[in-house]
Protein backbone atom coordinates (compact mmCIF):
# COMPACT_ATOMS: atom_id res chain seq x y z
CA UNK A 1 0.00 0.00 0.00
CA UNK A 2 1.21 3.57 -1.03
CA UNK A 3 2.52 5.55 2.34
CA UNK A 4 2.40 8.94 3.74
CA UNK A 5 5.46 9.70 5.81
CA UNK A 6 4.58 13.14 7.72
CA UNK A 7 7.68 14.88 8.76
CA UNK A 8 6.57 16.71 12.28
CA UNK A 9 8.60 19.51 13.86
CA UNK A 10 9.64 19.66 17.63
CA UNK A 11 12.23 22.30 19.24
CA UNK A 12 13.36 20.71 22.57
CA UNK A 13 11.10 18.30 22.94
CA UNK A 14 8.33 20.07 22.13
CA UNK A 15 6.18 19.39 19.64
CA UNK A 16 4.98 22.53 16.93
CA UNK A 17 1.33 22.13 17.55
CA UNK A 18 1.23 22.93 13.41
CA UNK A 19 2.55 19.07 13.32
CA UNK A 20 -1.24 18.17 14.26
CA UNK A 21 -2.37 20.13 10.97
CA UNK A 22 0.11 18.31 8.64
CA UNK A 23 -1.16 15.02 10.72
CA UNK A 24 -4.72 15.86 9.79
CA UNK A 25 -3.82 16.53 5.80
CA UNK A 26 -1.78 12.74 5.98
CA UNK A 27 -5.05 11.37 7.38
CA UNK A 28 -7.51 12.94 5.24
CA UNK A 29 -5.63 12.25 2.03
CA UNK A 30 -5.13 8.44 2.91
CA UNK A 31 -8.54 8.06 3.21
CA UNK A 32 -9.48 9.44 0.34
CA UNK A 33 -6.50 7.64 -1.90
CA UNK A 34 -7.12 4.35 0.56
CA UNK A 35 -3.27 4.70 1.58
CA UNK A 36 -1.51 4.40 5.32
CA UNK A 37 0.13 6.98 7.10
CA UNK A 38 3.41 7.40 8.98
CA UNK A 39 4.97 9.90 11.24
CA UNK A 40 8.54 10.60 11.69
CA UNK A 41 10.09 13.15 14.64
CA UNK A 42 14.16 14.32 14.19
CA UNK A 43 15.52 15.67 16.98
CA UNK A 44 17.56 14.52 19.99
CA UNK A 45 16.12 13.25 22.97
CA UNK A 46 12.41 13.12 21.07
CA UNK A 47 10.76 9.94 22.97
CA UNK A 48 8.03 11.92 24.95
CA UNK A 49 7.66 13.56 21.34
CA UNK A 50 7.66 10.32 19.23
CA UNK A 51 5.31 8.99 22.07
CA UNK A 52 3.22 12.18 22.00
CA UNK A 53 2.64 11.45 18.19
CA UNK A 54 2.10 7.87 18.54
CA UNK A 55 -1.24 8.49 19.86
CA UNK A 56 -2.58 9.76 16.50
CA UNK A 57 -4.13 7.26 14.23
CA UNK A 58 -0.78 6.51 12.46
CA UNK A 59 0.51 3.02 11.21
CA UNK A 60 3.87 3.91 12.41
CA UNK A 61 5.91 6.80 13.98
CA UNK A 62 9.94 6.79 13.19
CA UNK A 63 11.88 8.37 15.61
CA UNK A 64 15.58 9.72 14.11
CA UNK A 65 16.80 10.65 17.29
CA UNK A 66 20.61 11.44 17.75
CA UNK A 67 22.90 14.15 19.15
CA UNK A 68 23.66 15.26 15.75
CA UNK A 69 20.00 16.45 15.23
CA UNK A 70 20.02 18.19 18.59
CA UNK A 71 19.87 21.68 17.07
CA UNK A 72 18.55 22.07 14.09
CA UNK A 73 20.82 21.95 10.86
CA UNK A 74 20.38 22.01 7.18
CA UNK A 75 22.81 19.38 6.33
CA UNK A 76 22.50 16.98 8.97
CA UNK A 77 18.47 17.17 8.67
CA UNK A 78 18.45 16.46 5.18
CA UNK A 79 21.22 13.87 5.39
CA UNK A 80 18.81 12.33 8.17
CA UNK A 81 15.78 12.10 6.61
CA UNK A 82 17.16 11.04 3.30
CA UNK A 83 18.31 7.66 4.56
CA UNK A 84 14.93 7.50 6.14
CA UNK A 85 13.17 7.90 3.01
CA UNK A 86 15.35 5.94 0.77
CA UNK A 87 14.94 3.41 3.52
CA UNK A 88 11.05 3.49 3.68
CA UNK A 89 10.19 4.65 0.35
CA UNK A 90 6.33 6.70 0.84
CA UNK A 91 4.83 7.71 -2.13
CA UNK A 92 4.20 11.22 -0.49
CA UNK A 93 5.95 13.05 2.04
CA UNK A 94 4.13 16.05 4.27
CA UNK A 95 5.74 18.38 6.01
CA UNK A 96 4.04 22.09 7.78
CA UNK A 97 5.38 25.27 5.69
CA UNK A 98 7.54 26.68 8.69
CA UNK A 99 10.47 28.74 8.56
CA UNK A 100 12.79 25.28 9.40
CA UNK A 101 10.71 23.28 6.86
CA UNK A 102 11.56 26.05 4.03
CA UNK A 103 14.82 25.71 4.86
CA UNK A 104 16.30 22.44 4.38
CA UNK A 105 12.91 20.30 2.39
CA UNK A 106 14.09 21.87 -0.95
CA UNK A 107 17.33 20.89 -0.40
CA UNK A 108 16.53 17.45 0.33
CA UNK A 109 14.02 17.21 -2.69
CA UNK A 110 16.92 18.08 -4.63
CA UNK A 111 18.89 15.25 -2.93
CA UNK A 112 16.17 12.85 -3.79
CA UNK A 113 16.05 14.26 -7.35
CA UNK A 114 12.67 15.75 -6.88
CA UNK A 115 10.94 18.36 -5.68
CA UNK A 116 8.83 20.17 -3.33
CA UNK A 117 5.39 21.74 -3.87
CA UNK A 118 5.61 24.36 -1.26
CA UNK A 119 3.26 26.20 0.85
CA UNK A 120 -0.36 24.33 -0.27
CA UNK A 121 -3.77 24.95 1.80
CA UNK A 122 -5.35 21.98 0.17
CA UNK A 123 -5.54 18.99 -2.17
CA UNK A 124 -7.89 17.54 -4.47
CA UNK A 125 -8.36 14.27 -5.74
CA UNK A 126 -9.08 14.35 -9.84
CA UNK A 127 -9.57 11.10 -10.65
CA UNK A 128 -7.26 8.68 -9.79
CA UNK A 129 -4.55 11.95 -9.39
CA UNK A 130 -3.88 13.89 -6.66
CA UNK A 131 -3.07 17.88 -7.00
CA UNK A 132 -2.06 20.11 -4.63
CA UNK A 133 -3.65 23.44 -4.09
CA UNK A 134 -1.34 26.74 -3.63
CA UNK A 135 -1.47 30.35 -3.91
CA UNK A 136 0.26 32.26 -6.23
CA UNK A 137 0.95 35.40 -7.59
CA UNK A 138 0.32 36.90 -3.36
CA UNK A 139 -2.80 35.10 -3.43
CA UNK A 140 -4.76 36.83 -6.06
CA UNK A 141 -4.98 33.08 -7.75
CA UNK A 142 -4.93 29.84 -6.53
CA UNK A 143 -2.83 27.02 -8.46
CA UNK A 144 -3.94 23.56 -8.72
CA UNK A 145 -0.07 21.63 -9.00
CA UNK A 146 0.33 18.31 -10.08
CA UNK A 147 3.71 16.41 -9.84
CA UNK A 148 5.48 15.25 -13.05
CA UNK A 149 7.25 12.25 -11.52
CA UNK A 150 7.08 9.45 -9.62
CA UNK A 151 7.31 9.49 -5.97
CA UNK A 152 8.30 10.53 -3.39
CA UNK A 153 6.68 13.21 -3.77
CA UNK A 154 7.48 16.18 -1.36
CA UNK A 155 4.74 18.68 -0.21
CA UNK A 156 4.11 21.64 2.67
CA UNK A 157 1.22 22.84 3.94
CA UNK A 158 0.55 26.15 4.86
CA UNK A 159 -0.18 26.96 8.86
CA UNK A 160 -3.98 27.35 9.43
CA UNK A 161 -5.02 25.01 6.17
CA UNK A 162 -6.19 22.07 8.03
CA UNK A 163 -7.44 22.02 11.53
CA UNK A 164 -5.05 20.15 14.29
CA UNK A 165 -7.85 19.47 16.53
CA UNK A 166 -9.33 16.76 13.74
CA UNK A 167 -6.01 14.96 13.79
CA UNK A 168 -7.75 11.50 14.92
CA UNK A 169 -6.34 9.20 17.75
CA UNK A 170 -5.89 5.88 16.89
CA UNK A 171 -7.35 3.26 18.76
CA UNK A 172 -4.22 1.86 20.38
CA UNK A 173 -0.84 3.64 20.33
CA UNK A 174 1.18 3.46 16.77
CA UNK A 175 4.23 1.54 17.20
CA UNK A 176 7.17 3.98 17.58
CA UNK A 177 10.73 2.77 15.56
CA UNK A 178 13.75 3.80 15.98
CA UNK A 179 15.66 4.59 12.74
CA UNK A 180 19.12 4.74 13.29
CA UNK A 181 20.59 6.96 10.67
CA UNK A 182 24.78 8.01 10.13
CA UNK A 183 25.61 11.69 9.89
CA UNK A 184 29.13 12.79 8.92
CA UNK A 185 29.95 15.28 11.06
CA UNK A 186 32.75 16.63 8.44
CA UNK A 187 29.66 16.81 6.37
CA UNK A 188 27.90 19.82 8.47
CA UNK A 189 28.93 23.09 7.63
CA UNK A 190 26.67 25.45 9.73
CA UNK A 191 27.28 25.72 13.41
CA UNK A 192 24.08 27.24 15.07
CA UNK A 193 23.84 29.61 17.69
CA UNK A 194 20.61 29.62 20.47
CA UNK A 195 17.47 31.33 19.66
CA UNK A 196 17.03 34.43 21.07
CA UNK A 197 14.64 37.53 20.99
CA UNK A 198 15.17 40.86 20.24
CA UNK A 199 14.17 42.80 22.89
CA UNK A 200 11.39 42.77 24.85
CA UNK A 201 7.55 42.41 23.08
CA UNK A 202 6.28 46.04 24.61
CA UNK A 203 2.74 45.13 23.22
CA UNK A 204 1.06 41.82 23.30
CA UNK A 205 -1.14 42.47 20.31
CA UNK A 206 -2.77 38.95 21.07
CA UNK A 207 -4.35 40.36 23.92
CA UNK A 208 -6.67 42.89 22.13
CA UNK A 209 -9.61 42.66 21.25
CA UNK A 210 -9.62 45.57 18.32
CA UNK A 211 -6.67 46.41 16.37
CA UNK A 212 -6.58 48.23 13.63
CA UNK A 213 -3.92 47.45 11.08
CA UNK A 214 -2.10 49.05 9.16
CA UNK A 215 -0.65 48.26 5.09
CA UNK A 216 0.86 49.79 2.14
CA UNK A 217 -1.51 51.93 1.63
CA UNK A 218 -1.26 54.22 4.31
CA UNK A 219 1.50 55.61 2.02
CA UNK A 220 3.75 57.78 4.13
CA UNK A 221 4.45 57.81 7.56
CA UNK A 222 3.26 60.93 8.52
CA UNK A 223 -0.35 58.92 7.75
CA UNK A 224 -0.46 56.54 10.34
CA UNK A 225 -1.14 58.77 12.65
CA UNK A 226 -4.92 59.13 11.38
CA UNK A 227 -4.76 54.94 11.92
CA UNK A 228 -4.07 55.97 15.21
CA UNK A 229 -6.73 58.63 15.81
CA UNK A 230 -8.80 55.42 14.63
CA UNK A 231 -7.68 52.65 16.54
CA UNK A 232 -7.89 55.34 19.94
CA UNK A 233 -11.48 55.92 19.17
CA UNK A 234 -12.34 52.37 18.97
CA UNK A 235 -10.01 51.86 22.18
CA UNK A 236 -8.02 49.34 20.26
CA UNK A 237 -4.37 48.26 19.28
CA UNK A 238 -2.53 49.79 16.21
CA UNK A 239 -0.79 46.78 14.17
CA UNK A 240 0.74 46.65 10.74
CA UNK A 241 1.62 44.54 7.94
CA UNK A 242 5.21 44.15 7.49
CA UNK A 243 6.28 46.58 4.80
CA UNK A 244 5.16 49.46 7.26
CA UNK A 245 7.54 47.81 10.22
CA UNK A 246 10.35 47.17 7.59
CA UNK A 247 10.10 50.63 7.06
CA UNK A 248 10.21 52.04 10.58
CA UNK A 249 7.24 53.52 10.84
CA UNK A 250 5.70 51.74 13.52
CA UNK A 251 7.62 49.16 15.32
CA UNK A 252 8.54 45.31 14.92
CA UNK A 253 6.71 44.49 17.37
CA UNK A 254 3.42 45.91 16.38
CA UNK A 255 3.66 43.60 12.91
CA UNK A 256 1.02 40.90 12.41
CA UNK A 257 1.98 37.66 10.53
CA UNK A 258 4.27 35.06 9.87
CA UNK A 259 7.26 36.88 11.21
CA UNK A 260 5.47 38.56 13.72
CA UNK A 261 2.56 37.98 15.63
CA UNK A 262 -0.35 35.60 15.43
CA UNK A 263 -3.84 37.48 16.85
CA UNK A 264 -7.49 36.54 16.98
CA UNK A 265 -9.31 39.88 17.70
CA UNK A 266 -12.94 40.32 18.17
CA UNK A 267 -12.17 42.90 15.14
CA UNK A 268 -9.57 43.44 12.77
CA UNK A 269 -9.88 46.19 11.36
CA UNK A 270 -7.37 46.49 7.98
CA UNK A 271 -6.49 49.60 6.65
CA UNK A 272 -4.52 49.49 3.12
CA UNK A 273 -3.58 46.08 3.68
CA UNK A 274 -3.72 44.12 -0.01
CA UNK A 275 -3.28 40.92 1.95
CA UNK A 276 -0.29 38.88 1.16
CA UNK A 277 -0.23 35.46 2.70
CA UNK A 278 2.15 36.15 4.81
CA UNK A 279 0.13 38.83 6.67
CA UNK A 280 -3.27 36.70 6.40
CA UNK A 281 -1.97 33.56 8.73
CA UNK A 282 -1.45 36.19 11.30
CA UNK A 283 -4.57 37.80 11.27
CA UNK A 284 -7.49 35.35 9.55
CA UNK A 285 -8.63 33.55 13.44
CA UNK A 286 -10.18 37.28 13.77
CA UNK A 287 -13.89 37.13 14.67
CA UNK A 288 -14.33 39.91 12.33
CA UNK A 289 -12.66 41.37 9.50
CA UNK A 290 -13.14 45.08 8.11
CA UNK A 291 -11.13 45.49 5.09
CA UNK A 292 -10.99 48.94 3.72
CA UNK A 293 -8.71 48.85 0.47
CA UNK A 294 -8.93 50.83 -2.94
CA UNK A 295 -8.09 47.67 -5.17
CA UNK A 296 -11.17 45.64 -5.55
CA UNK A 297 -9.16 42.45 -6.51
CA UNK A 298 -6.65 43.14 -3.23
CA UNK A 299 -6.80 38.70 -1.80
CA UNK A 300 -7.80 40.52 1.89
CA UNK A 301 -11.55 40.86 0.59
CA UNK A 302 -11.00 36.72 0.05
CA UNK A 303 -11.20 36.67 4.25
CA UNK A 304 -13.22 39.98 4.90
CA UNK A 305 -16.40 39.97 6.60
CA UNK A 306 -17.16 43.66 5.50
CA UNK A 307 -15.64 45.10 2.38
CA UNK A 308 -14.90 48.48 2.00
CA UNK A 309 -13.91 49.11 -1.59
CA UNK A 310 -12.47 52.93 -1.51
CA UNK A 311 -9.79 55.57 -0.71
CA UNK A 312 -8.97 54.90 2.89
CA UNK A 313 -8.34 58.61 3.40
CA UNK A 314 -11.66 59.61 2.22
CA UNK A 315 -13.41 57.16 4.68
CA UNK A 316 -11.22 57.15 7.60
CA UNK A 317 -12.31 60.13 9.04
CA UNK A 318 -15.84 59.96 8.86
CA UNK A 319 -15.48 57.04 10.52
CA UNK A 320 -13.70 58.56 13.12
CA UNK A 321 -15.91 61.32 13.93
CA UNK A 322 -18.95 58.47 13.40
CA UNK A 323 -17.47 56.97 15.91
CA UNK A 324 -16.61 59.76 18.49
CA UNK A 325 -20.65 60.94 18.13
CA UNK A 326 -22.09 57.25 18.87
CA UNK A 327 -19.97 56.91 21.97
CA UNK A 328 -20.18 60.62 23.38
CA UNK B 1 34.28 39.92 -2.13
CA UNK B 2 32.41 38.54 -5.23
CA UNK B 3 29.25 38.68 -4.48
CA UNK B 4 26.25 37.36 -7.04
CA UNK B 5 22.79 38.49 -6.80
CA UNK B 6 19.71 36.69 -8.17
CA UNK B 7 17.05 38.88 -9.41
CA UNK B 8 13.64 38.38 -10.94
CA UNK B 9 11.58 40.52 -12.22
CA UNK B 10 7.40 39.66 -11.45
CA UNK B 11 4.18 41.95 -11.94
CA UNK B 12 3.87 44.78 -9.81
CA UNK B 13 2.22 44.88 -6.61
CA UNK B 14 -1.12 46.59 -7.41
CA UNK B 15 -0.84 45.44 -11.40
CA UNK B 16 -4.49 44.13 -12.11
CA UNK B 17 -3.95 40.74 -13.24
CA UNK B 18 -5.50 38.57 -15.56
CA UNK B 19 -5.66 34.83 -16.81
CA UNK B 20 -4.65 33.94 -20.16
CA UNK B 21 -6.95 31.62 -21.86
CA UNK B 22 -6.14 28.49 -21.10
CA UNK B 23 -6.02 29.08 -17.62
CA UNK B 24 -2.39 28.36 -17.14
CA UNK B 25 -0.80 31.64 -16.41
CA UNK B 26 -1.77 35.32 -16.08
CA UNK B 27 -1.61 37.63 -19.50
CA UNK B 28 1.93 39.13 -19.81
CA UNK B 29 0.75 42.70 -20.80
CA UNK B 30 0.78 44.32 -17.45
CA UNK B 31 3.55 46.13 -15.43
CA UNK B 32 6.69 44.86 -14.03
CA UNK B 33 9.15 45.24 -11.42
CA UNK B 34 11.41 44.24 -9.43
CA UNK B 35 10.68 40.78 -6.81
CA UNK B 36 10.85 43.38 -3.47
CA UNK B 37 13.25 40.71 -1.66
CA UNK B 38 15.29 40.87 -4.44
CA UNK B 39 16.06 44.72 -4.07
CA UNK B 40 17.15 44.40 -0.40
CA UNK B 41 19.23 41.16 -1.60
CA UNK B 42 20.88 43.55 -4.36
CA UNK B 43 21.50 46.47 -1.09
CA UNK B 44 23.26 44.07 0.97
CA UNK B 45 25.71 42.73 -1.57
CA UNK B 46 26.69 46.60 -2.73
CA UNK B 47 26.82 47.15 1.00
CA UNK B 48 29.35 44.06 1.46
CA UNK B 49 30.95 45.22 -1.23
CA UNK B 50 31.50 49.02 0.08
CA UNK B 51 33.00 47.39 3.12
CA UNK B 52 35.50 44.30 1.89
CA UNK B 53 36.26 45.34 -1.27
CA UNK B 54 35.07 42.92 -4.53
CA UNK B 55 32.45 42.84 -6.96
CA UNK B 56 28.53 42.26 -7.92
CA UNK B 57 27.12 40.78 -10.48
CA UNK B 58 23.53 40.34 -10.63
CA UNK B 59 21.55 37.74 -12.69
CA UNK B 60 18.08 37.43 -13.51
CA UNK B 61 16.45 34.58 -16.21
CA UNK B 62 13.50 35.77 -18.14
CA UNK B 63 12.33 37.59 -21.70
CA UNK B 64 13.68 40.66 -23.17
CA UNK B 65 11.55 42.47 -20.65
CA UNK B 66 13.36 41.30 -17.25
CA UNK B 67 17.10 43.08 -18.27
CA UNK B 68 15.29 46.08 -16.73
CA UNK B 69 15.74 45.09 -13.29
CA UNK B 70 19.23 44.21 -14.22
CA UNK B 71 19.93 47.94 -15.84
CA UNK B 72 18.21 49.51 -12.61
CA UNK B 73 20.21 47.14 -10.52
CA UNK B 74 23.94 48.19 -12.64
CA UNK B 75 22.41 51.86 -11.85
CA UNK B 76 22.24 51.24 -8.24
CA UNK B 77 26.24 50.29 -8.59
CA UNK B 78 26.22 46.36 -10.18
CA UNK B 79 29.50 46.09 -11.93
CA UNK B 80 28.07 43.75 -14.46
CA UNK B 81 25.04 41.61 -15.08
CA UNK B 82 23.85 38.41 -16.83
CA UNK B 83 20.93 37.65 -18.75
CA UNK B 84 19.52 34.56 -19.53
CA UNK B 85 17.13 35.72 -21.57
CA UNK B 86 14.19 33.40 -23.13
CA UNK B 87 10.81 33.69 -22.60
CA UNK B 88 11.00 30.04 -21.90
CA UNK B 89 12.24 30.69 -18.78
CA UNK B 90 9.39 32.02 -17.08
CA UNK B 91 7.85 28.72 -17.11
CA UNK B 92 10.45 26.75 -15.38
CA UNK B 93 9.86 25.04 -11.68
CA UNK B 94 12.35 26.22 -8.83
CA UNK B 95 14.82 23.17 -9.77
CA UNK B 96 15.14 23.78 -13.22
CA UNK B 97 15.69 27.42 -12.35
CA UNK B 98 18.47 26.72 -10.56
CA UNK B 99 19.98 24.48 -12.91
CA UNK B 100 20.09 27.43 -15.44
CA UNK B 101 21.36 29.57 -12.98
CA UNK B 102 24.24 27.21 -12.06
CA UNK B 103 24.91 26.44 -15.80
CA UNK B 104 25.09 29.89 -16.37
CA UNK B 105 27.82 30.48 -13.46
CA UNK B 106 30.10 27.60 -13.76
CA UNK B 107 33.12 29.42 -15.14
CA UNK B 108 32.49 32.09 -12.18
CA UNK B 109 34.33 31.93 -8.95
CA UNK B 110 31.59 33.57 -6.56
CA UNK B 111 31.99 33.54 -2.61
CA UNK B 112 28.63 34.70 -2.06
CA UNK B 113 25.16 34.27 -3.57
CA UNK B 114 22.03 36.22 -2.62
CA UNK B 115 18.48 35.60 -3.57
CA UNK B 116 15.25 37.09 -2.30
CA UNK B 117 13.59 34.67 0.47
CA UNK B 118 10.88 34.04 -2.36
CA UNK B 119 9.53 35.50 -5.36
CA UNK B 120 6.03 37.68 -5.55
CA UNK B 121 4.94 35.24 -8.26
CA UNK B 122 5.35 31.65 -7.78
CA UNK B 123 6.39 32.49 -4.25
CA UNK B 124 8.23 28.95 -4.08
CA UNK B 125 10.92 30.24 -1.61
CA UNK B 126 12.89 27.12 -3.14
CA UNK B 127 15.32 28.63 -6.04
CA UNK B 128 18.03 29.82 -3.63
CA UNK B 129 18.32 26.75 -1.17
CA UNK B 130 18.43 24.53 -4.60
CA UNK B 131 21.29 26.29 -5.63
CA UNK B 132 23.48 25.58 -3.07
CA UNK B 133 22.55 22.62 -2.80
CA UNK B 134 23.59 21.84 -7.08
CA UNK B 135 26.74 23.79 -6.40
CA UNK B 136 27.21 21.53 -3.11
CA UNK B 137 27.47 24.64 -0.85
CA UNK B 138 26.28 25.42 2.28
CA UNK B 139 23.17 28.34 2.78
CA UNK B 140 20.98 29.79 5.27
CA UNK B 141 17.38 31.31 4.54
CA UNK B 142 15.67 34.43 5.88
CA UNK B 143 18.82 36.14 6.57
CA UNK B 144 18.06 39.86 8.37
CA UNK B 145 21.91 40.45 9.19
CA UNK B 146 25.54 39.34 8.01
CA UNK B 147 28.74 39.92 9.04
CA UNK B 148 32.48 38.42 7.18
CA UNK B 149 34.82 36.75 10.21
CA UNK B 150 38.12 34.82 9.83
CA UNK B 151 36.42 31.68 8.86
CA UNK B 152 33.50 32.64 6.86
CA UNK B 153 30.42 34.80 7.45
CA UNK B 154 28.17 34.88 10.84
CA UNK B 155 24.76 35.57 9.64
CA UNK B 156 21.26 36.53 11.64
CA UNK B 157 18.42 34.14 10.81
CA UNK B 158 15.19 35.09 11.47
CA UNK B 159 12.41 32.44 13.03
CA UNK B 160 9.05 32.37 13.76
CA UNK B 161 7.03 34.62 16.65
CA UNK B 162 10.22 37.07 16.79
CA UNK B 163 12.64 34.89 17.44
CA UNK B 164 16.18 34.97 15.61
CA UNK B 165 18.97 33.05 15.61
CA UNK B 166 22.50 33.77 14.74
CA UNK B 167 24.52 31.01 12.51
CA UNK B 168 28.39 30.85 11.75
CA UNK B 169 29.20 28.93 8.36
CA UNK B 170 32.24 28.61 5.50
CA UNK B 171 32.06 30.05 2.63
CA UNK B 172 31.28 30.08 -0.38
CA UNK B 173 27.79 29.70 0.20
CA UNK B 174 23.94 30.76 -0.25
CA UNK B 175 21.70 33.42 1.50
CA UNK B 176 18.75 34.17 0.98
CA UNK B 177 17.71 37.42 2.23
CA UNK B 178 14.89 38.95 4.14
CA UNK B 179 12.80 42.24 3.19
CA UNK B 180 13.98 45.09 5.40
CA UNK B 181 17.32 44.06 5.86
CA UNK B 182 18.94 47.35 4.92
CA UNK B 183 17.37 50.19 4.10
CA UNK B 184 17.33 50.66 -0.25
CA UNK B 185 19.25 52.89 -1.77
CA UNK B 186 17.93 54.59 -4.96
CA UNK B 187 19.49 54.86 -8.26
CA UNK B 188 21.57 58.29 -9.06
CA UNK B 189 21.74 60.07 -12.29
CA UNK B 190 25.22 59.90 -12.66
CA UNK B 191 24.95 55.79 -11.39
CA UNK B 192 21.66 55.56 -14.56
CA UNK B 193 24.56 57.02 -17.09
CA UNK B 194 27.49 54.63 -16.31
CA UNK B 195 25.17 51.12 -15.99
CA UNK B 196 24.75 52.14 -19.85
CA UNK B 197 28.59 51.54 -20.11
CA UNK B 198 28.59 48.19 -18.06
CA UNK B 199 28.71 44.76 -19.57
CA UNK B 200 25.85 42.82 -19.69
CA UNK B 201 26.32 39.07 -20.63
CA UNK B 202 23.57 37.31 -22.53
CA UNK B 203 22.98 33.75 -22.20
CA UNK B 204 20.63 31.53 -24.67
CA UNK B 205 18.27 29.01 -23.71
CA UNK B 206 20.40 27.11 -26.12
CA UNK B 207 23.66 26.95 -23.81
CA UNK B 208 21.78 26.10 -20.85
CA UNK B 209 19.47 23.38 -22.44
CA UNK B 210 21.34 20.08 -21.32
CA UNK B 211 21.41 20.94 -17.97
CA UNK B 212 17.33 20.91 -17.57
CA UNK B 213 14.90 18.55 -17.30
CA UNK B 214 11.11 18.39 -17.76
CA UNK B 215 9.89 20.33 -14.67
CA UNK B 216 9.05 18.03 -11.83
CA UNK B 217 5.59 20.17 -11.46
CA UNK B 218 3.18 21.11 -13.16
CA UNK B 219 0.17 23.92 -12.95
CA UNK B 220 -2.49 22.30 -13.95
CA UNK B 221 -4.50 25.38 -13.77
CA UNK B 222 -4.89 28.58 -12.58
CA UNK B 223 -8.19 30.64 -11.09
CA UNK B 224 -9.37 33.25 -8.96
CA UNK B 225 -9.94 31.64 -5.18
CA UNK B 226 -12.62 30.05 -4.29
CA UNK B 227 -14.47 32.27 -1.66
CA UNK B 228 -14.91 30.48 1.63
CA UNK B 229 -16.63 33.37 3.32
CA UNK B 230 -19.24 35.86 3.06
CA UNK B 231 -18.27 39.04 2.25
CA UNK B 232 -20.90 41.85 2.87
CA UNK B 233 -19.95 44.63 0.43
CA UNK B 234 -20.32 48.53 1.76
CA UNK B 235 -20.35 51.04 -1.11
CA UNK B 236 -21.52 54.53 -1.45
CA UNK B 237 -20.09 57.65 -0.69
CA UNK B 238 -17.68 58.19 2.22
CA UNK B 239 -19.84 60.03 4.90
CA UNK B 240 -22.27 56.79 4.31
CA UNK B 241 -20.01 53.95 4.43
CA UNK B 242 -18.86 55.13 8.17
CA UNK B 243 -22.49 55.38 9.38
CA UNK B 244 -23.19 52.12 7.75
CA UNK B 245 -19.90 50.72 9.36
CA UNK B 246 -20.65 52.27 13.11
CA UNK B 247 -24.23 50.73 12.79
CA UNK B 248 -22.50 47.17 11.72
CA UNK B 249 -19.60 47.70 14.60
CA UNK B 250 -22.64 48.84 17.72
CA UNK B 251 -24.78 46.30 16.46
CA UNK B 252 -23.73 43.34 14.82
CA UNK B 253 -20.04 43.12 16.24
CA UNK B 254 -20.90 44.80 19.12
CA UNK B 255 -17.42 46.51 20.14
CA UNK B 256 -18.92 49.93 20.41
Amino acid sequence: MPSILVIVEQQQGKLNRVSWETIAAGQAIAADMGWSVEAAVVGNGIAGVAGEVAAKKLSKVYALDSPKLDRYNPDAFAAALKQLIAAKQPTLVLMPHTYQVRDFAPKLATQLGRCVISDCTGYKKDGEKLVFTRQMFQGKFSADVSFGSDGPWLATFQNGSFRGDKAEDGAAAAPVETFAVTIDAAAVRNQPEEWFKEAKQAVDLTQAEIIVSVGRGIKEQKNIELAQQLAAALGGEIAASRPICDNGWLPMDRQIGSSGQTVSPKLYLALGISGAIQHIVGMKGARAIIAINKDSEAPIFEIADIAVVGNLFDIVPPLIEEIKKVKS
Amino acid sequence: MKILVCMKQVPQKDAPLKLNESGTWIREDVSYEVNEPDAFALEEALRQKEKHGGEVVVITSGPARAQQVLREALAKGADRAIHLEDDAFVGLDALNTARALAAAIKDEQFDLIFTGLQSDDYGFAQTGVILAELLGWPHATIIMHLEKNDSGIRVKRELEAGFFQFVNMPLPAVLTIQSGINKLRYATLIGIKQAKNKPMRKVALAEVQSALSPNLQKIERLYVPQKTKKTEILDGPPAEIAKKLVDKLRNELRVL
